[in-house]
Parts: structure tokens; C-alpha cells; sequence
């Protein structure tokens, strides 16, 4: 029996893993192309994460503020990365983000308006014109739908729920990947000209966080063990805002919008201490006081804006901050008050409802909290991945050639910390790149055989759990390596826990070789755990280290022992490849030299 | 943080667990667990930690746990709801909880149901078709008051709970002719979008066969969006098709002006 007689096979010229924003995207750009696509996704469509994003997607229209250009949005990302961006990527992205936005409109999506007719936008942290393109508070949910609607007509083939475990290789090329359904257990290989990666995020890595199970790093760890680099792996968002009571849901969203629409922030001795430490970059940008800072929600040209929309990393501190200190809420976050409007508003209650439905939704249904009347409890939750795998800023390309990787999963355009609104558009932006690239690959180099010896390997490895009868039980390594991560590589750092953390995931990976599963192939969580672990220790590991080397604090890694920015910090990314030895390697890569002409766009915008 | 280890109190659950493999058709039968349930739980948690502690090859598909993906659908004592927005302190406290998947649809396996019939009707409807853009500088424009009504149908998350409780479907299975409430309002939302030019009521009748609903409006009463399918889009779109179709005047109207056109 052949190798092959184990798998249902398939054949693409393209294969897009992942159906969230950027697969979806890439997915139909490629179809378009004339491309016969396919795409993975763990879950069925239109359920990815995608639909978790709530305040909406940033794009310099200026149907607001005219005063508002690519320019601006370019130097706020820039900032907002703390220059350790790929400049590439952050001049294409705020190009042709608007350009995105349309065109989804005239697939259908319904944005909320301006009194003219147009595509209304809102403000949000670090953004300094009102630029996000919103459907109330679930813009995600009406991005994904209308890919989604739009894409089935395009004629790609969908997988649903599907898990792909390895990337296929014919020499140093990608050629195709493998994986199961969860339903049966069953095997599946795609050939494919080219592969995108669009597999969003690692955030169950971690204990705390707004990401759902999918969240497990499979692109990161796909690509790594294929052979391509990592790079900014340290930079992890801890977004300012998540629920944490009840217990069980901890973690969950709470959008930035809430804050974008005037919610503020307030500690157990009712004071606004997000007044108390504006970061010295943005000292320029930050209202006065409280009645400044509500005149510029409300939409006033000459305020400037309230210090709770100042970026995530520098809330998420504060926030940390206030509860370190005691002066906390009873389940350990602080108050988030959007109730506080009626003071200034006739109708505040209706307001909030038609601004921020799904927040009154889930607070109501799921705290037992009516945010119109009430405050929230809310503490920082890990919930993006700025780090991923390094691409061309213009192709999106790896550094493996035929792999291709957009959105989360891929690195560059965000930097140290990306800003909200930054990801939908990211997704477009990106995502249509891929697909046009990567369908351009596949047409000029054609399909070629993987290579048939790692088949065996392969399946060797995903089968390995059964094959013992008892041994480590893949959700307490889970466990243990969410704990690890949470409470050593968080959002403050220091050189000693992270040295702990880094012998711990070494120890967690000696004992995830025992790892033994029971039962068999057919929708067996067990068995799916202990296969996502091994990409979430990879992940975790490349975040460790990486962040064990950069001694300094910048955007989202802080440093508790080397709290500054150093000069040199800017200089440099840090990238992350397999070794031949199989040991994970580290080097600092300088940043990527920036055009004159942007630098005295960012010279102008400071 | 002020998570309690103190002992929670024990709640019975009837778990619907799926005999053999996948080939089995969904034979199955309820089976009795108990676990702890803590302050704040839904079900989606107590099937989890079932799950995690006595039956690690229970089936339950799920995803954002917040109600925004719409992928925990199951019948929960009865009605159909998500599991991850059902809370636990919403149940008397010996009331044992019976969890099932959707049985309109075929059963994957323990609580997964088959709901690839809804992505199989969504292909059928025909896709958006916008108008040129009217404005000068090429976009498109749209009023509020105008988006408003349509965006309450978008909120939709495809949780599929209306196709579920929808007696045309669950029981006199009429998956060949009829699209269901859930493509009712996608459809009604295409039809009334301002930059829409296609026309889809005649596939409405003929094809979608709204005319099997008879308003009883279970599917409304069960959606977790609260969007009022049965009298915001299905009566609109029963009146439509009843305007084209079965008004004399119309009828006439249309007799008179198509038969130069029908001659040519």
C-alpha cells in the first residue's frame, strides 16, 4: 500500500488555510484570477474570528473629517508601531484601505452613515481623525458575511472543518499541505501551485484572552517548521478591555468603541487615573481635561482626544497598574463606564443600545449588567498576535517560496502594537494581496509532487498519541503552558520569569513526545488538543526567547527591568527560523529602511 | 483574583451521546451526568467540563462563546438556543437539563449537527447586484433611515435555531421546496438594499416556497439576535410575492403591457 492510499486528495493551484477575513479575501481575489482555489477552515464558514471584531475597520475616507488622508493614517500606524513597523506594508495599508472599504460596499455590506449618505467612521485609540468604517459594534460579523456571500459565487471550494497539521514540500518549495476532519478523523491532502496562510492568531496560549479555540498559532507553526522565519514574535496585544466576571467568561471582548463612543475608565476610588500618565509621544494628542476630551467624542474639530483612546498597549499598563495597586474592582479589573453619558445626553440609554448593541447584549445576557445604567468590570485580555510570519510587504510572500501568509498570521505592518481598526483593514488590504500573488506563483510555476518521504513522518506524528496506552494528558499541558505564559511572558516581563518560562515550555515539550490519547479518530477533542499543542508550544517558545532578547520596554513588550525605549530598540526585528539542528534560532534583523519621502510624512504628523 | 474554590453545587444534565461511528445515522441515546456549576455559568461550560472530565470524545461544536458566531446551536430542555448563552441560574435548581442537537437536521455525532443543507440553499439565492454608483465622485449613497431596516436582518449570526423550530422543515421535511426563515430574512435583506437591482420574488414562490409559512412565528420567538423575522421579513415578502402574483389589478395591468413585448 502506497502512502497516498491514506488520504483523500485534492488538487488547487491555490489553497488558502484559513476562512476568516484574509482567507477569504485572498480566496476570491485568486478565484477572480482564474485560479481553482481551495480553503481550509477549521470551523465551519463564516464562523472565524473574524466575527468577534466589533469597532470596525480603519481607512483614511475623510467622510468625517476631511482633514483626515493616507498620510495621517500612515503616520499614526507608524507611531502607534512604534517604528519597528515594515513601512512597506503600513504605506500600502493606508493607501488602499479605503479603497477595500468600498469595494466590500459594493458587495454588499450595509455601514452605518453619515447624515449624507456616506460611510460614517468613528474615532478610536491612537487614530487621530474619526476613521473607522463600522456597523454598529459587530462590524466583524458584516465583513465576514459579505466575503462569504460574495466568495461562494466565485467558485473556490470550501473545507469546513478541517484541520491542516503540516505545509508539504517538493525541495525548498511548498507544494501542498495535510490534514483531518474533525468529524470522521480521516486523512486529507491538498496539492497546491500555492499556499496562503490565513490562520489569525495564538491567543490560547494563553489563559486569559478574548480568542476562541481556534486561536492556537497553526500558520505561525506551519510555517516555522516549513522552514520560514518569524519575526516580531514578542510583541504580543493584551487588549485593554475584557470581561472578567463571571468566570466563564473571562477573557471576552470588550470593544475599544465603548471608549470610542465616550466610555471612560475609572478605578475602585472612582477616579479616572487614565488622566495620570499620558506617554510622552503622545502629549501633543491628549485632551486637557474630561470636558475637552467629551467634546472630541462628540465630534468638535479643535478637541483632542480623552486619554482612555490612547493605544492598547499604554491602557492595558494602566489598567494593570491600577489593579496591582488595590485599587481594583471586587473580580480584579476596573470600571469601564459608558453609563456616565445621560449627564451630557437626553437619550443616552437609546444611544448606547444603537451604538453598542452587542456589548448591551452580552453584558445583559451574560453578567446580568445593563451597561446603559451600570458599569462594567473589565481587565486586559491577550487578544492579537502582532508577530507572525515575515512576508514581502508588497507580495506578502515568505521567505519560503510558494508560501504565502496574510492578516494575524502574517508580520510587519502593526510593528510593536497595532491600533484598533488597523486588523479588518489589514485583512483586505493583505488578503487581496495574497490571493493575487499567490495565484500569479501558481500559474507560472505550475504543481509539482511532494516529496513522499515526510508523508510517513507525518502521519506518524499525528497518529503518535494513540499509540500509547497512557501517558500525558494533552489538556493539563494545556493548561500548564496557558499558566506559564500568563503569569511569565505577559504584559509585564522581567529577565528572570521569563527564563523560567522558557525551562518550563522546554520541559512541556519533552513530556508532549508521552502525550497519550484515548479513543479514536472521530471527533475526538483529546486527540485535536494534543495535536494544536504542538503549535502552540512552538509558538510560545518563539515568543519567549524573543522576548527574553529584547531588552527594552516597547509598545506591547514591557519590561519591568528595562522599562525604557532604548535608541538601538528601534533599529532592529527580531527573527525566529528552525535551525538545521531542529533548535529554535534567534537574530535581530535591521529594520527595514524607511523611503525620505515617508519619513517627512512622519516628521509632519508628529 | 477572586475565583472561589469553595464547593459548587451539583447539577444533573442528560447529554444526547451518539451510538457507533459517524455511519450510525445519529442513533443514539440520553446518558446521565453530573458536574459542578459555579457562579455565572452557561451550558456551553457545563457540557465543557463534562467534556474535559468524564467523556473527553463528546462532540459539541462551538466557537466564540459570546453569541456571535452562532455555531453552539442545540435543543436545550426542549427549545432550541445556543448553548454558550444559556445561563445556568436560568434553571430551577434540581431541574435536571436535557441537551440534544438540532433534530431537524441530520446528527453528526453527540450534540454536531449536519447543517450543510443551509449552506446548499444559500448557493441557490441570487447574489447582491448593486447599482452604478449615483454619486459624482463614483461612490455609492445611502440614507440611515434606509440601511436601518436591512441591517437588522445582517445582524443575523447563521446560528440555523430558526430552521431548526420551523415545522415546514422539522416536520413535514420539506428541504426540496422551501428555504426557511433564516433565508426568508437573507433574502428579504437583499431585496430591500437600496443598491440592489436583482429581483428575486418570483424565485421566492416558485422555487423558495414562502407560501408553506404560515406565520406562526416560532422562528422569531427562538432567535438569540431578536430579529423579528416572521412580521420584518416574511409578511413583507409574502406581501410582494402576493402583489406580483395574485393582485387582479396587477395581473391585468401586466397582461396589458407585456402582450406587445410577448407578440414582438
Amino acid at each position: 500500500m502506497s502512502v497516498y492510499d491514506l488520504f483523500q486528495i485534492y488538487e488547487h493551484d491555490v489553497l488558502v488555510i484559513g476562512a476568516g477575513g484574509a482567507g477569504l479575501r485572498a480566496a476570491i481575489e485568486a478565484s477572480n484570477r482564474g485560479a481553482r482555489v481551495g480553503v481550509v477552515c477549521k470551523s465551519l464558514l463564516g464562523k472565524a474570528h473574524t466575527v468577534m471584531a466589533e469597532g470596525g475597520m480603519a481607512a483614511a475616507m475623510g467622510t468625517v473629517d476631511d482633514r483626515d488622508n493616507w498620510e495621517v493614517h500612515f503616520a499614526d500606524t507608524m507611531r502607534g508601531g512604534q517604528y519597528v513597523n515594515n513601512p512597506v506594508m503600513a504605506e500600502l495599508h493606508a493607501k488602499e484601505s479605503p479603497e477595500r472599504v468600498r469595494e466590500l460596499e459594493a458587495w454588499g455590506a450595509v455601514f452605518d452613515r453619515t447624515r449624507d449618505g456616506r460611510i460614517l467612521q468613528r474615532n478610536f485609540g491612537g487614530h487621530r481623525y474619526p476613521r473607522l468604517a463600522h456597523v454598529g459594534d459587530r462590524t466583524g460579523l458584516e465583513l465576514i458575511r459579505t466575503l462569504q456571500d460574495h466568495g461562494v459565487h466565485c467558485g473556490m471550494q470550501v473545507y469546513m472543518e478541517m484541520t491542516v497539521v503540516s505545509l508539504l514540500k517538493s525541495g525548498e518549495r511548498v507544494v501542498g499541505a495535510v490534514g483531518y476532519d474533525r468529524e470522521r478523523g480521516r486523512f486529507h491532502l491538498w496539492k497546491a501551485g500555492a499556499v496562503v496562510l490565513a490562520t489569525g492568531g495564538v491567543g490560547k496560549s494563553y489563559r486569559i484572552t478574548s480568542n476562541s479555540w481556534e486561536g492556537t498559532g497553526d500558520g505561525h507553526s506551519l510555517a516555522y517548521h516549513a522552514g520560514a522565519e518569524l519575526r516580531d514574535m514578542e510583541f504580543v496585544q493584551f487588549h485593554p478591555t475584557g470581561m472578567v466576571w463571571p468566570p466563564s467568561v473571562r477573557g471576552i471582548l470588550v470593544t475599544e468603541g465603548v471608549r470610542g463612543e465616550g466610555g471612560i475608565l475609572l478605578n475602585s476610588e472612582g477616579r479616572r487615573f487614565m488622566f495620570d500618565d499620558i506617554p510622552e509621544n503622545y502629549r501633543q494628542q491628549v485632551a486637557a481635561t474630561p470636558e475637552e476630551g467629551w467634546r472630541y467624542v462628540c465630534g468638535d474639530r479643535d478637541a483632542l482626544r480623552p486619554p482612555e483612546l490612547l493605544t492598547r498597549d499604554h491602557v492595558a499598563r494602566c489598567i494593570n497598574r491600577e489593579i496591582k495597586a488595590g485599587r481594583g474592582s471586587p473580580h480584579g479589573g476596573v470600571y469601564l463606564d459608558i453609563a456616565w453619558i445621560r449627564e451630557n445626553m437626553a437619550n443616552a440609554p437609546g444611544h448606547i443600545r444603537k451604538k453598542l448593541p452587542s456589548m448591551y447584549h452580552q453584558f445583559k445576557e451574560l453578567a446580568g449588567v445593563d451597561i446603559t445604567a451600570e458599569r462594567m468590570e473589565v481587565g486586559p485580555t491577550t487578544h492579537y498576535m502582532m508577530g507572525g510570519v515575515a512576508v514581502d510587504g508588497e507580495t506578502q510572500s515568505s521567505t519560503v517560496p510558494g508560501l504565502y501568509a496574510a492578516g494575524e498570521v502574517a508580520a510587519g505592518l502593526h510593528g510593536a502594537n497595532r491600533l484598533g481598526g488597523n486588523s479588518l483593514s489589514d485583512l483586505l488590504v493583505f488578503g487581496k494581496r495574497a490571493g493575487e500573488y499567490a495565484a500569479a506563483f501558481a500559474t507560472e510555476h505550475g504543481h509539482k509532487e511532494p516529496d513522499a518521504a515526510q508523508l510517513e513522518d507525518i502521519v506518524r506524528d499525528i497518529e503518535r498519541p494513540f499509540a500509547r496506552a497512557s501517558g500525558e494528558n494533552a489538556f493539563s499541558l494545556h493548561h500548564e503552558l496557558q499558566d506559564v505564559m500568563q503569569d511569565r511572558v505577559g504584559i509585564v516581563r522581567t529577565q528572570g520569569e521569563m527564563e523560567e518560562a522558557v525551562a518550563k515550555i522546554a520541559e512541556l515539550k519533552q513530556r508532549y513526545a508521552d502525550v497519550a490519547v484515548a479513543g479514536h479518530r472521530e471527533f475526538n477533542s483529546g486527540w485535536h488538543t494534543a495535536l494544536d499543542l504542538h503549535c502552540m508550544l512552538t509558538v510560545s517558545e518563539a515568543i519567549a526567547l524573543s522576548a527574553l532578547a529584547r531588552q527594552e520596554s516597547r509598545g506591547a513588550h514591557f519590561r519591568e527591568d528595562c522599562p525604557e525605549k532604548t535608541a538601538e530598540g528601534a533599529t532592529y526585528n527580531l527573527v525566529v527560523r528552525k535551525g538545521d539542528d531542529g533548535a529554535m534560532q534567534i537574530r535581530r534583523e535591521p529594520v527595514l529602511e524607511m523611503r525620505e519621502a515617508l519619513r517627512e510624512i512622519i516628521e509632519r504628523n508628529r | 483574583m477572586s475565583e472561589t474554590n469553595q464547593s459548587q453545587p451539583k447539577r444533573r444534565f442528560d447529554i444526547w451521546r451518539t451510538k457507533g461511528d459517524a455511519s450510525s445515522g445519529g442513533e443514539g441515546a440520553f446518558e446521565r451526568y453530573e458536574t459542578e456549576v459555579g457562579e455565572g455559568m452557561v451550558v456551553l461550560d457545563c457540557v465543557h467540563r463534562i467534556q474535559a472530565e468524564q467523556a473527553n470524545d463528546l462532540a459539541v461544536r462551538w466557537n466564540c462563546k459570546a453569541g456571535k458566531c452562532g455555531s453552539c446551536s442545540a435543543e436545550i430542555n426542549g427549545m432550541p438556543r445556543l448553548l454558550c448563552m444559556t445561563r445556568m441560574d436560568s434553571f430551577s435548581p434540581d431541574e435536571i437539563i436535557s441537551i440534544e442537537p438540532m433534530r431537524t437536521f441530520p446528527t453528526v455525532r453527540d450534540l454536531v449537527a449536519d447543517v450543510r443543507w443551509n449552506y446548499q440553499v444559500k448557493e441557490k439565492i441570487r447574489p447582491f447586484e448593486p447599482i452604478a454608483p449615483q454619486a459624482a465622485d463614483g461612490t455609492h449613497r445611502m440614507m440611515h433611515e434606509d440601511v436601518e431596516r436591512i441591517q437588522e436582518f445582517r445582524k443575523c449570526i447563521e446560528c440555523f435555531l430558526c430552521q431548526d423550530v420551523c415545522h415546514v422543515l422539522r416536520d413535514h421535511q420539506k428541504f426540496d421546496e422551501f428555504d426557511g426563515p433564516r433565508f426568508f430574512q437573507f433574502t428579504a435583506g437583499l431585496e430591500m438594499h437600496p443598491l440592489d437591482a436583482a429581483d428575486r420574488i418570483p424565485d421566492l414562490k416558485h422555487r423558495a416556497g414562502i407560501g408553506y409559512c404560515n406565520i406562526t412565528k416560532c422562528c422569531t420567538n427562538v432567535c438569540p439576535e431578536n430579529i423579528r423575522i416572521t412580521d420584518n421579513a416574511i409578511i413583507p415578502m409574502k406581501e410582494r410575492v402576493a402583489d406580483r402574483f395574485y393582485d387582479p389589478l396587477m395581473r391585468l395591468l401586466r397582461f396589458v403591457f407585456q402582450r406587445p413585448s410577448a407578440n414582438r
